[in-house]
Formats: structure tokens, sequence, C-alpha cells
């Protein structure tokens, strides 16, 4: 074979590899669908997601206790995951000496790493039982998930917020040091600022991994499907919904599941479609400006 | 700006809460890893990592856990590391900024972000009934290798690009061919940076059991092809918890993942240090 | 003659590396004063010294004594925060935060504590004025500063330090990143504010030097070869290196 044959074969051979993952989300989309679309149209679109019923013995089948399940746990999980997240991001990009930062860079990878099970395993043994105790009820409860869900969180919200806070210009800083700002002046005026896009970035990300988080979930929510009077009910996530009835489910009940599959996928697509857009308000604003 | 506060003493105790929240965060590794490592480690021996469950693993070993985990892994990322190195190559070499590229990023942008449940979904729907493969390592393995794909493409695209064009344009400059320059200069080149991508897959794959919850069975023997059932560590561990049947096991469980996944950290900063050492040029 | 900075046997260490060497320098009250030499001689780590923006460099290590109106600066009682307050500095790169073109110039004043509308309008049109930037931009100070050309940019940079109503200013290279026209303005600008300010300006370009400074100090390997009148130095240097420099026989 020709040396010119060869390389077209090759370059096209890459290109195969280069949209399997195109492929791959194509297939899962029509798959899921695919098994998902019958439960819809026996259900119906509108009492599958605003249905308060979920009775797949009686053939009911409403999602939405389950939808704010997971908004609830998601919401409170950012509130703690947020502020804490930042400041840890701030303290590694301005603050932390160097020795720290070697300390805390390999935790946070670390945190990351470990498996869902073990946290879940962890906030069951653990979180559940101190929770039972100083607060009453059983212990399993959104307030239980979104703490574990929180630490689950951390690394990805100080990591992509770190990166955003180093990427500003170090001129930014020289230049309000130079005006005899201080240096926390310095940070909340101009460092941070300038750092939002990514850090909405980063705030994001850990939306869509609270979101999709599953077994950690189930292990310390008590999965009730209810919408919660407090943030100490118990409730049940939609991807908890999956896993918990995938074992036995079948019929409409079987496309039920795939069918609360699609709405996560949708949310995921969303969460996608806003952080595209701040990465790109990123490129604009940032960076330009010298001549 | 501060009107109550003078901007000195805010320095102060601002310093003073960023300081507290790295601590706090160091704080929360080490109680949860001490905890875990401190209850788990009593339990795990020899006997228990090469030994067979006994009733269900309310006793005994976990070693046929262990092989499943690394069947499974094995799969995952023999499976997507040619796909995601290819990937990355074509990226960063091949393509131009055009819609095909821009989907291509979408779509593994997408895929990294799909919840690990909905893998599982697709896995049972696709791998295990679609395709006739059933609840196999096999199956499981190929739904990892979706979710190691990701991982692996952008880091390897990220090592990729930093290879110094002039490298490269020294390679074609002397004759080669494209895909001869890239294989013999650039990938080499890039080798470090796409090794830690695929140990981080890795460590995806090792980590996850939702996706396999319903993609590779349940069982309790050693799988012998890669058609048997298996039971990867992480949904050992979340049978034995939500079940309840042997708190001792699990914690042994949980401290041998958290050992993987620390090998798993401390092996990808050493090859991340080396390589950045050698980019200085020391 | 009146001195506003006095600095004596001034040594900098970045690790290992020894940057400025037993350097003594004396900079004239309300007069601008050039720094020339050769890249890497140690100017810019200077003048860095001067308001103490080294101190974020980890590595850096110094002695000798740099006094600002015969106070030390480097007395652990000092505060760095109202140091840099009293000695303003303009960078080479112009870097105007990506804020409006009012903020960048009240972002100052702001963090200073002064929050009136009436007085920040006041001092920002007044700084502005100062800067020869207000008759560019009075209509579109609600506009990002990174829309503006490199030495409007420039101007406005040295307007946000005029506007906190610094003693000293210290300039690093603050035209090697612009044309000639905007460098023409810069060095009016140099020659209208050297009544109120005491300004220290580093330059490459030693036509600058002659423009717009009495005082010039030739920087070489971090030493000072020679400092003086400008145009003793530029006519008559007692140094032969000087003259070597100052001739482009090296440089």
């Amino acid at each position: 074979m020709s040396k010119w044959n060869e390389e077209f074969f090759i370059e096209k051979g890459l290109l195969l590899t280069a949209i399997s993952s195109v492929i791959v989300i194509a297939l899962i989309i029509i798959f899921i669908f695919r098994e998902g679309l019958p439960a819809l149209q026996s259900v119906g679109f509108f009492s599958f997601l605003f249905g308060m019923e979920w009775a797949p013995s009686n053939g009911q089948y409403g999602i939405f206790p389950m939808i704010i399940g997971s908004l609830g746990i998601t919401a409170l999980s950012l509130l703690m995951a947020v502020p804490l997240g930042v400041f840890c991001a701030i303290f590694l990009s301005e603050i932390a000496p160097s020795k720290i930062r070697k300390i805390l860079n390999p935790t946070i990878q670390t945190l990351a790493g470990i498996p869902s099970v073990v946290y879940g395993f962890f906030g069951l043994v653990l979180l559940v039982p101190f929770m039972r105790v100083q607060f009453g009820g059983t212990g399993f409860s959104m307030f239980t998930a979104s703490v574990i869900l929180t630490v689950m969180i951390l690394p990805i919200i100080v990591s992509v917020s770190e990166d955003a806070l180093r990427s500003i210009p170090v001129e930014y800083k020289e230049a309000s040091l130079a005006l005899g700002a201080t240096h926390w002046q310095t940070i909340k005026n101009v460092i941070f600022p300038a750092a939002i896009p990514g850090i909405i970035t980063s705030v994001i990300l850990g939306m869509g991994r609270a979101i999709g988080e599953t077994l950690a979930i189930i292990m310390v929510a008590g999965n009730v499907v209810q919408i919660p009077g407090s943030i100490m009910d118990p409730v049940r996530a939609l991807t908890s919904n999956i896993a918990i009835e995938m074992g036995y489910a079948t019929g409409v009940h079987y496309n039920a599941l795939f069918a609360t599959g699609i709405v996560l996928v949708f949310m995921i697509i969303v969460l996608l479609v806003i952080a595209n857009y701040f990465h790109y308000k990123k490129k604009v604003t940032i960076g330009g400006g010298y001549l | 700006m501060y009107r109550f506060i003078p901007p000195k003493i805010a320095q102060k105790i601002m310093t003073g809460v960023f300081w507290a929240s790295g601590l706090l965060t160091i704080l929360i590794l080490l109680v949860i890893i001490g905890y875990v490592l401190l209850k788990g480690l009593p339990v795990v021996n020899f006997e228990f990592i090469f030994a067979d469950p006994v009733n269900s693993g309310r006793s005994g070993g976990i070693f046929p856990f262990i092989m499943s985990s690394i069947y499974v892994t094995l799969i995952a990322v023999l499976v997507a590391t040619p796909l995601g190195v290819g990937a990355a190559v074509y990226l960063s070499e091949y393509a131009g900024e055009n819609r095909l590229v821009k989907l291509i990023r979408f779509g593994a942008e997408t895929l990294s972000s799909i919840p690990s449940i909905v893998f599982g979904l697709f896995g049972l729907a696709f791998f295990v009934i679609y395709m006739g493969l059933g609840w196999s390592v096999l199956s499981g393995g190929l739904t990892l290798a979706l979710m190691a794909l990701p991982t692996i493409l952008s880091a390897s695209e990220v090592s990729i690009e930093s290879i110094n064009k002039s490298y490269a344009e020294g390679s074609l400059a002397l004759g080669a061919t494209k895909w001869q320059t890239i294989y013999k200069v650039v990938i080499p080149a890039a080798l470090p940076g796409i090794t830690t991508g695929v140990i981080l897959g890795m460590g995806r794959a090792i980590a996850e059991a939702a996706a396999v919850l319903y993609t590779v069975g349940a069982a309790l023997m050693i799988p012998t092809s890669i058609m048997d059932a298996a039971r990867p560590l992480p949904l050992h561990l979340y049978i034995l918890a939500t079940e309840g049947l042997s708190m001792d096991n699990a914690w042994g469980t949980a401290a041998v993942l958290v050992i993987m996944i620390l090998i798993i950290t401390v092996v990808t900063n050493t090859l991340v240090d080396r390589y950045r050492k050698k980019m200085m040029g020391r | 003659m009146e001195y506003r900075i006095e600095v004596e046997n001034l040594n900098v260490h970045f690790d290992e590396l020894h940057i400025l060497k037993d350097v003594s320098l004396k900079i004239p009250k309300n007069a601008v004063t050039s720094l020339i030499g050769p890249s890497g001689c140690g100017k810019s780590t200077f003048i860095r010294t001067l308001n103490r923006m080294n101190d974020m460099i980890s590595t850096f290590k110094m002695d000798g004594t740099v006094l600002l109106d015969g106070k030390d600066i480097y007395d652990p009682k000092v505060d760095v925060v109202d140091l840099r307050k009293k000695v303003g500095m303009v960078f080479q790169k112009p870097n105007p935060f990506p804020k409006s073109i009012f903020d960048n110039v009240a972002y100052g004043l702001r963090v200073h504590g002064i929050n009136d509308k009436d007085i920040l309008e006041q001092k920002v049109e007044e700084s502005l004025k100062s800067a020869a930037l207000w008759d560019e931009v009075k209509n579109i100070l609600d506009k990002s500063a990174m829309g503006l050309s490199g030495g409007q940019q420039q101007r406005l940079c040295i307007a946000r330090t005029i506007a906190v109503e610094p003693e000293v200013i210290l300039m690093d290279e603050p035209c090697s990143a612009l044309d000639p026209i905007s460098t023409t303005k810069i060095e009016d600008l140099i020659h209208k504010l050297k009544n109120d300010f005491t300004i220290i300006i580093v330059t490459h370009n030693m036509q600058q030097a002659t423009r717009v400074s009495k005082h010039t100090a030739f920087f070489l390997h971090g030493e000072i070869v020679e400092s003086g009148l400008t145009e003793k130095i530029f006519i008559e240097p007692e140094d032969k290196r000087t003259e070597d420099y100052i001739t482009g026989r090296f440089g």
C-alpha cells in the first residue's frame, strides 16, 4: 500500500475513534428513549412528570416527589459545598504556603477518587446514627444525604474554581495591591469577580455530579417517595428510584424506570448547555485588553 | 465596600476564614480515611484477601470480588484506551475547528457528565439484553469502558497538545509522514500524560458500582470467562451494607477500596511530577 | 536638595541569585528620575523594592535600608498597605481591571473607604483630567476599560494611580508596550505630573530618559555604575561602561 493510502486510512481510522463518543451518546439516548417512551405514552407525559403518586403495583407512575427530592438534596449540598469549596479554592490559589498546598492538592484528589459506595457506607454507619441522636427521627433524611454529597462534590468545586482563580492574570493582582488595597480587598474586588465564570462552571459541574449520584444517596436518604416537609424528612432521588426498583421491575414499571433516566439525561444536558454558555463568556471577557 | 469593618481587620478575619476552610477539607479526608482504615484494617489480612466468601459474604474473604474488579477494569481500560487516545490524536493533530469537532467535544463532555446509573440503564438495555451478552464481566466491563472513555480522552488530548509543535516539525522536515511523526515522536513524548489519563480512567472504573449494578450480576464465584457473572468490590460493599450481611466484612472491603484509591492517587501524582520535571528539562 | 527616597546598601536575593548588589541611591523630591540599563540589570527589581511589591515573591530576601521621607519602609512596624498608598505604581503592560473606566479610577478610592458618590465622581474627573484622558472618555465612563486602546489604557492606569494621591509614582517601562504616538502622550503627561509627584521611571529607551528626567541612574549587573544629573550622564559620563552603554556599544 502506498504511503498516501496508508495515511488516508489512518486518518479515517482515527476519525472513527473520535466520533465514538458521539456514537455512544447517540446510542445511550436512543436506547433510553426506546425503553422509556412506552411508559411516557401509557402514563402520559404530564402525569408522569407531575404525578404525586409512585405506586407501580397500582399502575401509578408519578415522579414529581423524586424530582423534588433530587433537586432538594442537590440544592442543600450546593449550599454547603459552594462556600466551603470556593473558600478552599481561594485558600489554595492565593493564601496557602506551598507546603500546605502540597498536602491539600492530593487530599482533594483522594476525596474525588473515593468510591461513592464508601461515602454511602460511611454515612450509613456513622452519620445516620449521629443524625438520629441529634435530631430525632430515623436519621435517614434529605439533610443526611446532602452532607455526604457535600463531601463528594467538594473536590470538583475546589479544583475547577482553583483553576479559574489561577488563570486570572497576575497583573490585576499587582495593580490592586499597588493601589494600597489589602489582599482580601484584592481577592474580593478583582480576582474573584474576574473568576466568576469559571466558578459558576465549577458549581454547575458539582450540581451535575450531585444530581447523578446514586448509591451513596440510597444508603442515607431513606428513599421514601414523598415531598419532604422539612430537610429532616426522608426523600427519594430520581437516581435512587432506578437503582432500587430495576432489580424486579417488569412491563410498564421497567419502562417507567427508563423514563426516569430520560428525565435525568435531560437535566444533565440542560446543565451542560448552561456551562458551555459561561465557558464561552469567560473567553470573551477575560484575557483580552492589551493593545 | 467596608463601611463598618476596617480593611485591615477584615483582612485578618478573612485570612482566618480561608485557613479554616482549607484545614477543614483536610480534616474531612482524614476523618473519613482514618475511620475506614481504623475499622477496616483489622479485618484485612492474607486470608480476607485470598479466601472465598462464606455464607454469601457474611464471613470469609473477598478474593472473587477482587478478581471481578480486576477483570471488569481491565476490559474497560483495554476498550477505552485505544478509543480515547485515537480520538485525542485526531482532535489535536488532524481536526481543525469545525462543526464535527465541536460535536465530538460536546459528545465527550456529555459522556463525562451522564450519571452512572444512566450508564447502568444503557448497559442493561444495550449490552445485556439487546446484544444478548447477559449479566457478565463483558457487559459490565464495556459499560465501564464508556465511563472511562472521556477521562482518557481529555487527559490524552491535554498532554498531546502540550507537546512542543517543533518536535513534530523537526520530524516532518526529515521526510517522515504525519502518522510516522505522531507514532514515533508525538505519542512517546505524550506517554506519561496518556498513562496518567489511563490510570485515572481505571480509578473511575474500579470505584464504580451503580453502572455495574444491573450489568454484571452479583455472583459469588471467581469468573472463569468474560461471559460469567461477577461482583466487583464496590458492588459487594453495597450489597453487604444495604442487606446488613456483615459490618466487619463491609469495613474490610471499604478499606481495600480506599487503599486502592490511595495507591492510584500516589502513582498518578508521581507520574505527573516526573513528567513535569522532564518537561522542565531537569 | 531634598530627597524623598534614600536607599542605602541594598542587596536583593531571589533564592541563590544575587540580583541587586550594594545599591545606594537618593531620589530627589518632585522630580523625575530615570533608571536605565540593559535587560536583567535589576532596574525593575529595584523599583519593586520601593513599594515592597517583591514581598509577593516567596524567594525574595533583602538587606540594607530603604527610607521614604526618612522612615525605613522595611521596618516590621510599617504597614505595607499604607506604604503602597503613598508609593503608587504603573506597570509595563497596561493592566486595567476588567471593570468600567469609572470603576477603575474609583477602585483605589473605594478601597480606602471613600464611598460618597459625589466625591468619587469629582475625584475620578480630576484624576482623568490630570492623566490627560478626560476628554477622550468623559462620555463612556461606564464602558469597559478593556475597550480602550493600549495608550488610553496606560493613561487610565496612571489616572487610577493618581486618584489615591500618592507621593511617589513608580513607572516600570510604562511605554514599552505602546506605539510612538501614545508614548509621546505619556511623556507629556510625565512632564505635567513632575511638579506634584516624585516620579521614578524605568526605561529601555535612552532618548526617553533624556526627554523626561532630570536625574538618571545607570544599572549594570545589579549595581549602580553611575548616577546624577541626566545631562551629565549623557554628555560626559565618568565611567567607561556608562559611555559604552549610552553610545550603544552593548546592551
